[in-house]
């Protein structure tokens, strides 16, 4: 162990075997209530051939046991809690605890989509209310709540842009996607049915306006741009540039997943933007859950009102509020019920803990916390792009490759130094990417100590190549075998079978 | 502005070190024109005991003290108390999808189980962690029976949830692909018939729901077997898996599409749930979605690393299997610890007590006057009851006596006036049933 590393010290954690090597016939972690009405015979109610005789392989094991068992798994994890998460475009902020509170709430959680909107108005007004709030916030028209992710955000974006040309004659077959962009965005336009042209970004990171120039004809349906980009780079000509796209007929749809970096201090809706999506998991503060859920609310100018997905909130005249699906020129449904409601809960008890001054200040922080980071490790490492940026920078491993030591390794080392580490080989048009975002979740002193691992890491990367490239060196696991993963794939756990069973 | 770090002579060193002398300078980047002057006409900020205030307040107005007997694609089940225990651990909800598998073996090792246990619920080889929701995960597996058969139409029983099939509608509605609908036989399942003759070599899979929207269960290796002769795909979607406790596993399907919200998810007024795409394992690279595969490491260690990322959006971009990125992890996490709670017995015991309080309720409402049962197919924890009365309208009426009264199916199936579907399960209790049973008599009574 390097005598550098302040933050992080090794400790023992506990072995845990999968759940199902744990399982032991007769035990149990359930009580069911007595029955209280006259029990049916499964094979005459249901019919003998429809009935399982057993579930092969679930586990038995009593609740003690569950309760260590994924206990420990927890501790094989690194989370925001355990300290910074610097995942660049994943806005890795603190999850405020009130938020989970608020969303476990009795009358809350307990309700049901079906039920009548008249015994759902509390449901319905916290919806109104992160929509209005959502609405300022982006400065756009209209906004759906629906969709559950960023990406399917994304879908809902394409399919309004698809049904406002199609309502106006000709659908067109192509999206324009920047080369910088996440994976999602040519993914969504390929899934809706576009063909995807990507345009090159210019030497100063952003978006080729002559490129796109030459791209714009009667078949661009549309440009997904990312702003600020994932270099963390503000599209300072954004305005130009829907200019371009809407004189061609086309529309552009703005990618929030950044929207870390303007909350508070620009709107897309100022941007020229038709349609703009919000990662309510990354710019207001729910959690990433180890994967999900998130929820990705799409924000649009009036014109692609009518295209939104059903159903609709619509306020009457007395104040009460309904859910409203006959909408002819409607997109349709992009998931069943309403949508991610308790993640738009905690969305809503994050904005309401900051109100206007804390967004804003909050967005200064992240920026601040950014570019401090960049400051102090320029000259480091290696700055493609010397733009300025705003919430996240991207350095490239070109100075330690010439030791060997890729952003990857780096990365694993950060792991030693007791960090989560940053984006790794993203985007793609930085060769060796280190992609950083701090939020403004991080303290001076958590800042500082990162600051301090990476040039610690730089300078073992001259004098320790080697070590470098096999960190980390005190986790559970070792890197593992990604190769073997994926061309013999174990995707379950299969029970061992009994000796006599080989004969 | 408590979650912000920072004291105000930390922010003016900071700007200090980067030459600044004001926030403000940090977004000179933005052109002046695009940057805001006014702040924004938000609330101004609550506090702590403020937001708790709101929240609560709001929970009162909904449906607090009624008597809700509703499914319809969610479901009230007993929520362990475990389950919010572990799932609220910061290790669990605050990390990132597990890219970086050294620090995160255990959000990987329990995706792990997860997957084990849906293949050993489904009797499937291989299920993935996750998809949105069940009417998501629905639609994404038809698009997965396209690619792998290169066919262009998917037939679509009607008596899949409304909200599925508006799902698969807006999915499918790229170039190309074509939507049948199958009709429905007079037992409440699909109409077998009328499938054979719709049944062709366009056909790239035939859609269904098990339990269906009707609560009826439906003839899966029959069904499988029609499909599987004209070289089409059977994909199933379970929006109930709590019947998989008693019921046998749809084994015969080629992909099913399940709603895991059941297992340990709140209804909470319509998500997070959590959707799953389980299969073949001759399918597994048109799967979208996440995979968890176990390896190891250079010492011979087990460890679990995500695995056959090449199908996703991340890598293959444009020519990715799915567009999907962030899933549901958190909820999937909640229902392997349910499934762990139930574990082999339990589960079979849950769905015991489910199909004994849906089959009371119903026996008990087939007394009434003026109430009949349309279909004769078993059904688990859902019904259809047929009124010789408006449903919609009786719905209303029992409203205000603080019971919702399943839902009227003519909100999706205008045609269907008299139709209410109900929905009892373990949690329904004898004397609200039994209250319920009274209070319909009531109303239905000119």
């Amino acid at each position: 162990m390097s005598d550098a590393i302040r933050k992080a010290a090794p400790h023992v954690s506990q072995s845990e075997a999968l759940i199902f090597e744990k399982s032991t016939p007769g035990k149990q972690a359930f009580a069911l209530p007595p029955l209280d009405v006259p029990a049916a015979d499964p094979a005459r109610a249901l019919g003998a051939a429809h009935l399982r005789s057993d579930i092969e392989g679930f586990p038995e094991v009593s609740e003690i046991e569950i309760i260590r068992h994924f206990t420990r798994l927890s501790t094989w994890n690194y989370g925001v809690d355990t300290g910074m998460y610097p995942l660049g475009s994943c806005t890795m902020k603190y999850n405020p605890r009130v938020n989970e509170v608020v969303a476990r709430l009795p009358g809350l959680a307990t309700e049901h989509p079906l039920q009548p909107d008249e015994v759902s108005q509390g449901c319905l007004r916290i919806l109104r209310d992160l929509e209005r709030c959502l609405l300022e916030i982006t400065g756009m028209d209209a906004i759906t709540l629906q969709p559950a992710a960023g990406a399917h955000g994304e879908m809902t974006g394409v399919r309004l842009i698809r049904a406002h040309l199609t309502a106006q004659g000709d659908p067109r077959r192509v999206i324009l996607v920047p080369d910088s962009a996440h994976g999602t965005n040519p993914a969504t336009a390929a899934m809706s049915g576009y063909r995807v042209e990507n345009i090159k970004s210019n030497p100063a990171g952003q978006l080729d306006l002559d490129a796109l120039r030459q791209r714009m004809n009667g078949d661009v349906a549309g440009l997904m741009i990312t702003n600020p980009n994932t270099l963390g780079i503000f599209e300072v000509r954004i305005r130009e540039i829907c200019e371009m796209v809407h004189a061609a007929g086309g529309l552009v749809y703005m990618d929030g997943a950044n929207m870390n970096a303007l909350a508070g201090i620009a709107r897309p809706g100022d941007f020229g933007v038709d349609i703009v999506h919000l990662n309510l998991h990354k710019t207001f503060s729910t959690p990433h859950g180890g994967g999900g859920p998130g929820a990705g609310p799409v924000a649009v100018k009036k014109i692609l009102e009518p295209y939104l997905p059903v159903p609709r909130l619509v306020e009457l005249p007395d104040g009460r509020l309904r859910l409203v699906s006959d909408r002819p020129q409607s997109i349709g449904r992009m998931r069943a019920f309403v949508g991610n409601f308790g993640v738009l809960a905690r969305a809503l008890a994050y904005i309401l803990a900051n109100g206007p001054d804390g967004i804003r200040r909050t967005t200064e922080d992240a920026v601040l916390n950014a570019n401090y980071i960049r400051k102090q490790l320029e000259g480091i490492y290696e700055l493609p792009y010397p733009s300025p940026t705003l919430h996240e920078c991207v350095f490239s491993d070109r100075r330690q490759m010439k030791n060997n030591v890729s952003t990857m390794d780096i990365a694993k080392r950060l792991i030693d130094f007791g960090f989560h580490p940053y984006t790794v080989a993203f985007p793609l048009i930085v060769h060796g990417a280190l992609m950083i975002e701090p939020t403004e979740s991080e303290s001076k002193e958590e800042l500082d100590l990162f600051i301090e691992a990476m040039k610690a890491i730089a300078r073992e990367a001259e004098t320790h190549a080697e070590m470098v490239r096999h960190a980390p060196h005190t986790t559970r696991v070792q890197r593992l075998d990604e190769v073997t993963a994926n061309r013999k794939p174990i995707l379950r756990w299969k029970p061992v079978p009994p000796p006599d069973a080989a004969d | 502005m408590r979650y912000l770090p920072k004291s105000d002579s930390d922010r003016r060193e900071m700007l200090r070190t980067l030459g600044l002398s004001s926030a403000d300078q940090l977004f000179d980047s933005i052109p002046a024109e695009l940057r805001r002057k006014q702040p924004l006409a938000l609330p101004r900020a609550l506090s702590e005991p403020e937001i708790l205030d709101y929240f609560r307040q709001h929970a009162a107005e909904n449906a607090a003290g009624h008597v809700k007997l509703l499914g319809a694609g969610a479901y009230d089940h007993f929520r362990p108390v475990v389950i919010d225990a572990l799932i609220s651990r910061g290790e669990f909800f605050t990390a990132y999808t597990p890219y970086q598998a050294e620090i995160s073996q255990g959000t990987l090792q329990a995706i792990f189980e997860f997957q084990t246990l849906l293949c050993q619920l489904t009797g499937q080889e291989v299920a993935n962690a996750s998809m949105y929701d069940g009417s998501t995960a629905l639609a994404e597996a038809a698009l997965m029976a396209l690619r792998i058969t290169g066919r262009s139409r998917v037939l679509v029983a009607a008596n899949i949830h409304p909200e599925y099939r508006e799902v698969m509608q807006t999915y499918l509605a790229g170039p190309g692909v074509t939507l049948a609908e199958v009709p429905v036989a007079a037992s409440g399942q699909v109409d077998s018939a009328a499938l054979e003759k719709l049944l062709n070599e366009t056909v790239a899979a035939v859609a269904i729901q098990s339990p269906n929207f009707f609560g009826c269960i439906e003839e899966i290796p029959a069904l499988a077997e029609q499909t599987h002769r004209h070289g089409a795909l059977l994909v199933t979607a379970i929006a109930e898996p709590v019947s998989l406790g008693l019921l046998r596993a749809p084994a015969e399907a080629d992909i099913v599409a399940l709603e895991s919200q059941a297992f340990g998810l709140p209804t909470s007024y319509g998500g997070p749930y959590a959707g799953v795409i389980a299969t073949k394992e001759k399918f597994v690279r048109s799967l979208p979605g996440r995979l968890a595969g176990q390896t190891t490491d250079r010492d011979g260690r087990r460890g679990f690393v995500l695995a056959l990322a090449t199908r996703e959006q991340h890598i293959r971009r444009e020519k990715a299997t799915s567009n999907i990125c962030t899933n549901q992890a958190l909820c999937a996490l909640a229902v392997t610890i349910f499934l762990c709670v139930y574990g082999r017995r339990g589960l079979r015991e849950l769905a015991e007590q489910n199909l004994a309080k849906a089959g009371y309720l119903a026996a008990e409402l087939a007394k009434l006057k003026g109430v009949r049962l349309p279909y004769t197919a078993p059904f688990f924890n859902e019904f259809v009851v047929e009124l010789d009365a408006d449903a919609a309208e009786i719905h209303r009426r029992l409203l205000p006596r603080k019971f919702v009264a399943g839902v009227p199916l003519s909100r999706w199936l205008p045609e269907r006036r008299g139709a209410l579907l109900l929905c009892a399960t373990e949690t329904a209790k004898r004397g609200d049933l039994d209250s319920f049973v009274a209070a319909l008599r009531e109303v239905l009574q000119p």
